[in-house]
């Protein structure tokens, strides 16, 4: 792995691989009396959210308190951020306190990556979702959810998702976390499709890895997993689709189109969930729906990369070699 | 305890063959039942990689002399090291406990080479963390001395005096094909 | 004024000539001229070229001194081997009046390094809504010939007709800031692969293409003029060339930095290479360069955008648009154009020199190199080859695409009406 975790893109299937049986084990300590681990000590790590995000701020929160690192949560409202300061000053004055890690949410697309290589700061830096650029956690804990579901706990260790057939629906044009999955289940081996109307793909999207579809009800049958996309109510306004009604008849999620999935198939969301836009309240509630598990696995999976990055003098090999010097 | 794989000693020698290998695991049963009065609230936990196999095959002797089922699992270590920040992070082996946990049980830690203790101590801190034992024993396969830390092994298979220069593997089936422990000279440029 | 000897220069490239100048003027041109009474300037190996001539610059002065001023702004352009560069309106305040373009245009005179001709604003404040004083910025000491709302585009279809049957009152030109501002509503890169990869706003080329397809109709429509700013894709080539092929009076600018860099720079996310419009893709790239070579293109012009350090230093949507181009425009186009054999010098004069003058109307630049000519000249060693190291610049401000970049040929001397404004490199 490098040093930084920026892009699902920058991870070899090696490197990914790693991080899902990694998880698998940090997953486990949920299940002990003492959910937590030694292995951070002394270690800080700063969560620096420019944006708004509870959910994620809270499960990077709860990873790096199990791995006992201290934390610094530093939000951008009501601090020097919204009076003018910049990024590069609030993360020097962040690292001047000892921070060995950033965690950081932005909403300009590509601000992780110029943390990271601008020169500003040594910590590393792991990005926790920047503009539409990358959520790689994010796309871990999905490819992590689709390997255990689909191949199984013990079964999916070492494995990689060769061979399945993953359908990503909605606002892609928006979404970091389209990118970042179509970047890591390719990786990983799998095929992807997404399923949106042509609004609400990007220009360029056929350098991607992937196939690109307007028609749900075609990809719904061959599918393993289906990823719906929040859509933002306030798109509509901008003229990506004419009225709520018709986006949820032709790209939502509801029991007829559940019903259509083959039987093994699960349905994944990366929340919020907008129900009634993107996906009904009866599928979202099914037994098929991941997306509380989504949330649980994305604690084991923060906890494998802060670890892989943190817990050594260097960030893991792809291939340890196991028990060598004990 | 020295590496185990990759290393390829040029004149190691064997000190224990398969047959002495079998012959020991036997003997430490056999104490572990004399000492713990019949065995009864044992649970073996072996330290991945070998430990691990040496802990079934123990159990599977333990079974054996006592006529009843002996709990085995196994317990990684590497997230409570205290070398962590020496290395590049290792990836994690499994830490799986019997279902009926280790409280007021009686742990026998199984690894195969006590060396500086170091590990045994991260143990010790993994064990913490999942309960509370009645008591915690220690065996292994080989000790080859040299402990930086006051900890000792309770059942012992061979005391192999060492020095630092020199290497001790474990090869053993499960894992490397077959039985023996090899004792070889470091390569000149470690 | 003392007398100047540039004894072997290669003239426009040509054959090794020695050129006299007489106070303001080119007293003669020839070989073996006597050195007697004048100073001498050994040329030998060098190109000799009319003072370059920037359609396109923001000297920032007044409103952002702390970017850049018309004295370091001026130095700069002197560096680059510039005699006379057009001022864009977008200062603050804008110079939408007689006011503030006479300020800037007296500034210049002052300093001396080189000519400044303010450009004036379109519209009141750069707004797009009102016509600005175009009559009056003519008039004033200034006489303002070419008018530009850069930075902005003149979106609306009608007060750009206006403007540009306005200006034909007194032969001026709009230059339009191609841009459709819908399209562009958060744009911060090219759209195409590259924005698609990196989650960042596109800049679709049509957004570029559709201004300059509707300008050149209504240009056609009210017989006037019509200058294209910083064209940047191929697809504006193409509507420019079939424009100028139906006799519509257009010209075109493009840049430097359009010549040589792509949008694959972005994957950096460093802001140096933000800038509108934004870099394009590599057969943009070669189109733009073809076009200079054939004349659809008439003219390179910097669009020298100075910023602070800390308008760059930052996240690549945070950061300002622009690069500082006039200490290296010539360098990039003998990179681009001469080296790769698309342009000889006698066309590089053309597009930075002649073209440019003759599109601004700027009086006594641009003009040929012989007897009776002012003495506007540019010396360049073109068998320099280096890295480019902001350091050095004039420029206030260093926000250079370049740094580090080894690119050839060396500005030497510019001399402005006689006088040295840059000697062996350095300003006078």
């Amino acid at each position: 792995m490098q040093r930084h975790l920026i892009s699902a893109a920058d991870l070899t299937r090696d490197d990914a691989v790693l991080i899902l049986d990694t998880a698998e084990e940090m997953a486990r300590v949920a299940d002990r009396p003492i959910k937590k681990l030694p292995t951070l000590r002394g270690r800080t790590i700063v969560n620096l959210f420019f944006e708004d995000s509870t959910r994620t701020r809270i499960s990077f929160e709860a990873a790096e308190k199990r791995l006992s690192a201290d934390v610094i949560n530093f939000s951008a409202k009501g601090s020097s951020v919204s009076k003018g300061e910049s990024l590069k000053d609030t993360a020097q004055t962040l690292e001047a306190m000892g921070v060995d890690a950033v965690v950081i949410r932005h909403g300009a697309s590509g601000a992780p990556y110029r943390l990271a290589n601008s020169g500003w700061i040594d910590a590393a830096v792991v990005n926790a979702g920047d503009g539409t650029h990358q959520h790689p956690t994010q796309a871990l804990l999905d490819a992590f959810t689709m390997r255990r579901r689909l191949t199984g706990r013990d079964a999916g260790l070492g494995q990689d998702l060769a061979g399945r057939r993953i359908t990503i629906v909605g606002d892609v044009l928006h979404s970091r976390v389209a990118r970042s999955n179509v970047d890591l289940l390719h990786t990983l081996g799998a095929e992807v499709t997404l399923v949106a109307p042509p609004t609400l793909v990007p220009v360029g999207v056929e350098n991607w890895p992937c196939e690109v579809s307007y028609d749900l009800d075609s990809t719904l049958s061959k599918s393993d997993a289906v990823m719906m996309l929040r859509v933002q109510r306030e798109r509509m306004n901008a003229a990506f689709f004419p009225t709520e009604r018709e986006y949820s008849r032709r790209y939502g999620l509801d029991g007829d189109r559940m019903a259509r999935l083959p039987e093994h198939a699960i349905v994944m969301h990366p929340g919020p969930m907008v129900r009634g836009m993107e996906i009904t309240a009866e599928v979202a509630d099914s037994g098929r729906c991941t997306a509380i598990e989504q949330v649980a696995n994305g604690v084991s999976i923060r906890m494998a990369v802060l670890y892989l990055l943190l817990g050594g003098n260097e960030p893991a090999v792809t291939r340890p070699t196991g028990s060598e010097e004990k | 305890m020295d590496t185990h794989a990759n290393t390829q000693a040029t004149d190691a020698r064997p000190v224990l063959e398969g047959p002495d290998i079998a012959r020991v695991l036997t003997r430490i049963a056999h104490e572990i039942v004399e000492r713990a009065k019949g065995a009864d609230d044992v649970v073996l936990l072996g330290i991945p990689t070998r430990g691990v196999f040496l802990a079934q095959r123990l159990a599977a002797k333990l079974e054996q002399i006592t006529d009843r089922r002996i709990p085995v699992g196994s317990l990684d270590i590497t997230m409570y090291r205290d070398d962590l920040r020496m290395h590049p992070p290792r990836a994690l082996a499994r830490t799986e406990i019997p279902g009926d946990g280790i409280d007021g049980r009686l742990v026998v830690l199984v690894d195969d080479v006590l060396f500086s203790g170091r590990t045994i101590r991260a143990a010790l801190d993994a064990l913490n963390d999942i309960g509370r034992p009645r008591a915690v024993q220690l065996a292994v396969l080989v000790d080859r001395g040299h402990r930086e830390l006051p900890i000792r092994a309770d059942y012992v298979g061979k005391n192999l005096p060492t020095s630092l220069r020199e290497t001790v593997k474990v090869q053993l089936a499960e894992e490397d094909g077959r039985d023996t422990v090899l004792l070889g000279a470091k390569p000149a440029d470690q | 004024m003392s007398k100047i000897l540039i004894r072997g220069a290669k003239v426009l490239g040509g054959e090794p000539q020695d050129v006299l100048i007489d106070g303001e003027t080119i007293a003669e041109v020839g070989t073996g001229l006597s050195a007697d009474g004048a100073e001498v300037v050994e040329a030998e190996g060098r190109v000799l070229l009319p003072g370059l001539v920037d359609l396109h610059t923001h000297l920032r002065e007044p409103g952002r001194e702390d970017s850049e001023t018309v004295l370091t702004g001026t130095r700069a352009a002197a560096t680059g081997g510039f005699t006379a560069v057009f001022a864009m309106a977008n200062t603050f305040p804008v110079a939408d009046t007689a006011g503030v373009v006479e300020q800037v245009w007296r500034l210049g005179r002052e300093h001396g390094y080189c000519d400044v001709r303010p450009i004036g604003a379109v519209t009141v404040g750069l707004e797009g809504k009102k016509l600005a004083e175009l009559g009056a910025m003519h008039e004033s000491a200034a006489g303002v010939t070419v008018f530009s709302d850069d930075g902005k585009c003149v979106d609306d279809a009608v007060i750009m007709r206006r403007a540009l049957e306005y200006v034909k009152a007194f032969g001026g030109v709009v230059a339009q800031h191609a841009q459709e501002p819908r399209l562009t509503e958060g744009a911060q890169m090219n759209e195409g692969v590259v924005s698609a990869e990196l989650g960042l706003g596109g800049w679709p080329a049509v957004a570029e293409e559709s201004v300059i397809a509707r300008d050149v109709l209504l240009a056609e429509h009210v017989g006037s003029r019509v200058h294209i700013c910083h064209l940047s894709t191929a697809g504006s080539v193409e509507i420019v060339r079939w424009a100028k092929s139906r006799g519509i009076d257009v010209t075109a600018e493009v840049t430097p930095h359009h010549l040589l860099l792509t949008d694959e720079l972005v994957r950096t996310y460093n802001p140096v290479y933000k800038v509108n419009p934004p870099l394009r893709t590599e057969r943009d790239v070669m189109a733009l360069r073809e076009a200079l070579a054939d004349g659809t293109i008439d003219i390179v012009a910097t669009d020298h955008a100075p910023h602070p350090h800390e308008d760059k230093d930052c996240e690549w949507a945070a950061a300002a648009m622009g690069m500082v181009g006039l200490e290296t425009a010539l360098s990039v186009v003998q990179e681009t154009m001469v080296e790769t054999g698309l342009l000889d010098w006698a066309g590089v004069a053309d597009r930075m020199s002649a073209a440019p003058a003759r599109i601004g109307q700027a009086a006594g630049h641009g003009r040929p190199v012989s007897a009776g000519e002012p003495a506007n000249l540019t010396l360049l060693d073109t068998a320099y080859r280096g890295p480019v190291d902001p350091a050095g610049f004039a420029s206030r401000s260093r926000n250079t695409p370049y740094a580090g970049r080894e690119l050839p040929g060396r500005v030497t001397h510019t001399w402005l009406r006689g006088k040295a404004t840059l000697v062996d490199g350095k300003l006078t």
